[in-house]
């Protein structure tokens, strides 16, 4: 029997009720950036890291990044152990309130549903083993502009109708300790970033206002770029020569409003740019709800990568 | 912290641009000679690094180098940034493969045609005829998986982007924004002047990570007639149609 024939036979959640967007996520494609290929992957990667933990997957196993919540419903057809992290969109198991950060068992017929958010922007569903979906490029990341992953194949989020199944069977049992579990952002939060090439083009008038007021986050936000509102911030480029784009970059565009580039960024682009995010910053924005204020806090390479790997010691032995 | 290299001709600057990222800058303007120095940093850079390296994506004039921060600190990076390209030298440009790309040019396909045209003071046919007639240099892949960024077409042709992007550029479609050109490989928005249409496969290449179109590649365009596109299985839908 092919894979695929056999991913159909097996039991596993049928989708009943769609919410805004929920799509199969991985840590991302990697090493094709040079194709033109998007990043794509968890965009609060630690969030995802830690419900892939709580079972005892891979680090790279496919989950569901789901986004707002909003009606998302989900029938089990068989017994299984998931882990929920990240965003509280008032997830309810048969309508009893489901907490986030903890691996729950969910029993033949049981239904889960995701309301809307209370804490946080994206939710994430892990399953023992991962999820089954065609791999592309190496990665199960599911990216809607270039109909890349999915469960068809096709680039697009969750479907009614979709049946989702995994790959492991027998889960670890892992809980969160308390001071480690990944919290939400709350307004006035830090977003270290690291300085970048064109920081000198930037007026210090620009540069004063950048560093040392809050920004909102717009509505016109999504996986591929997050706006940021504040002052206009000018200097003394308007373009540039369109180059590689690192995950977090801010660019700014003519109206002087940043943009942070995310994970189904383009690969390469002319916008002056401030600096990149740090991951550990992309993955607090991609919970920010639209309004929060955020600081942009400059840190250096060393300092950032520093903070990176101990974030990454948290998850090595557990 | 702009530390340079020495190599045989050019200045190379190094840049951070992320916390695992740095941009390697070797020239300041778009040219066709930048090619030969760009590929030959890339190969180089891939070399030295090895599985430390996870994306380095090459542009017109730089290369972002994202490595594995878990493998190398920013301070070793920059290190192994320094061996890889002192005493760089350019790769020989001939090596590029010639790509022939057959095209339905036909307002149908391609609706700026005759707006094109027009601002050069030429006819639909002698447009077609220039876009025809040089080999274009792929500068750069992005924006889409297989989209090249190619140039330059002859001043005559050059013409700004849409004031209002399309939401659906069809697949195949090839349009010319300034002085570039390019050929959209999946349906997609886009601002680009679109003059026709190709059959060739760009994304089913790029999705199997074998892109048609690579740095440094010479591209021609040929016209072919609407019954020569549809022989080959090419998707005659007008531009308008598409939904």
């Amino acid at each position: 029997m092919s894979q695929a024939a056999s991913h159909k036979a097996q039991k596993g959640l049928i989708v009943k009720q769609t919410g805004p967007l929920a799509l199969i996520q991985d840590a991302g494609r990697f090493g094709v950036a040079h194709l033109g290929v998007t990043q794509g992957g968890a965009a609060d990667w630690i969030a995802f890291r830690w419900a892939n933990w709580l079972l005892g997957n891979a680090s790279n196993s496919a989950a569901l990044e789901i986004v707002m919540g909003g009606g998302l419903s989900l029938e089990s057809e068989r017994e299984v152990h998931l882990a929920l992290t990240g965003a509280d969109l008032d997830a309810q198991l048969d309508g009893k309130p489901l907490a986030p950060n903890a691996r729950f068992q969910l029993l033949p017929g049981q239904r889960l549903v995701f309301r809307q958010p209370r804490q946080g922007l994206r939710a994430y569903l892990a399953f023992p083993g991962g999820l089954n979906a065609p791999e592309v490029l190496g990665s199960r990341a599911c990216t809607a502009r270039e109909q890349f992953g999915g469960l068809h194949e096709d680039g697009k989020p969750l479907q009614v109708g979709d049946r989702l199944t995994w790959q492991g069977t027998a889960p670890a049992m892992r809980r969160i300790a308390d001071d480690q579990a990944p919290r939400m952002p709350v307004s006035g939060c830090r977003l270290p970033i690291v300085l970048g090439s064109q920081i000198a083009s930037f007026s210090g008038r620009a540069l004063f206002q950048a560093f040392n007021q809050p920004w909102t986050v717009d509505n016109r936000a999504d996986r591929m770029g997050v706006r940021l509102t504040g002052p206009a911030l000018h200097g003394s480029l308007t373009g540039i020569i369109s180059e590689g784009i690192p995950l977090g970059a801010v660019q700014v565009p003519q109206d002087g409003q940043p943009i942070v580039l995310m994970n189904d960024r383009q690969t390469i682009g002319g916008y002056p740019r401030l600096g990149a995010l740090t991951p550990i910053a992309c993955a607090t924005l991609a919970q920010c709800l639209p309004g929060t204020q955020v600081w942009l806090t400059p840190v250096s390479a060393s300092q950032a990568q520093d903070d990176y790997r101990h974030q990454l010691g948290v998850w090595v032995g557990g | 912290m702009k530390p340079t290299i020495e190599s045989s001709r050019i200045e190379i600057r190094i840049e951070t641009a992320a916390m695992d990222a740095l941009m390697v800058r070797l020239f300041d303007a778009i040219d066709e000679a930048n090619m030969a120095w760009v590929i030959a940093a890339d190969q180089a850079l891939r070399k030295t690094f090895g599985a430390a390296l996870i994306d380095l994506v090459p542009s017109y004039t730089t290369l972002l180098v994202h490595y594995d921060c878990q493998q190398a600190t920013h301070t070793e990076a920059l290190q192994l940034i320094n061996k890889a390209l002192s005493g760089l030298t350019p790769v020989d440009t001939q090596a590029g493969e010639l790509h022939d790309i057959p095209v339905w040019y036909d307002e149908s396909v391609g609706p700026e045609l005759p707006k094109v045209a027009q601002r050069a003071g030429l006819s639909v046919d002698e447009l077609i005829e220039q876009h025809c007639q040089h080999d274009y240099c792929v500068f750069a892949l992005g924006f889409a998986p297989g989209y090249g960024f190619m140039g330059l077409v002859d001043e005559a042709i050059a013409t700004p982007r849409l004031k209002t992007p399309r939401s659906k550029v069809a697949a195949g479609s090839v349009g010319i924004a300034d002085r570039q050109t390019a050929i959209y490989p999946l349906l997609s928005p886009g601002g680009w002047n679109i003059l026709g249409r190709t059959n060739v496969a760009l994304f089913e290449h790029a999705k199997r990570g074998e892109p048609l179109l690579r740095p440094g590649d010479k591209v021609r365009f040929r016209a072919i007639s609407r019954d020569e596109f549809e022989a080959d299985g090419g998707d005659t839908t007008p531009m308008e149609e598409r939904s």
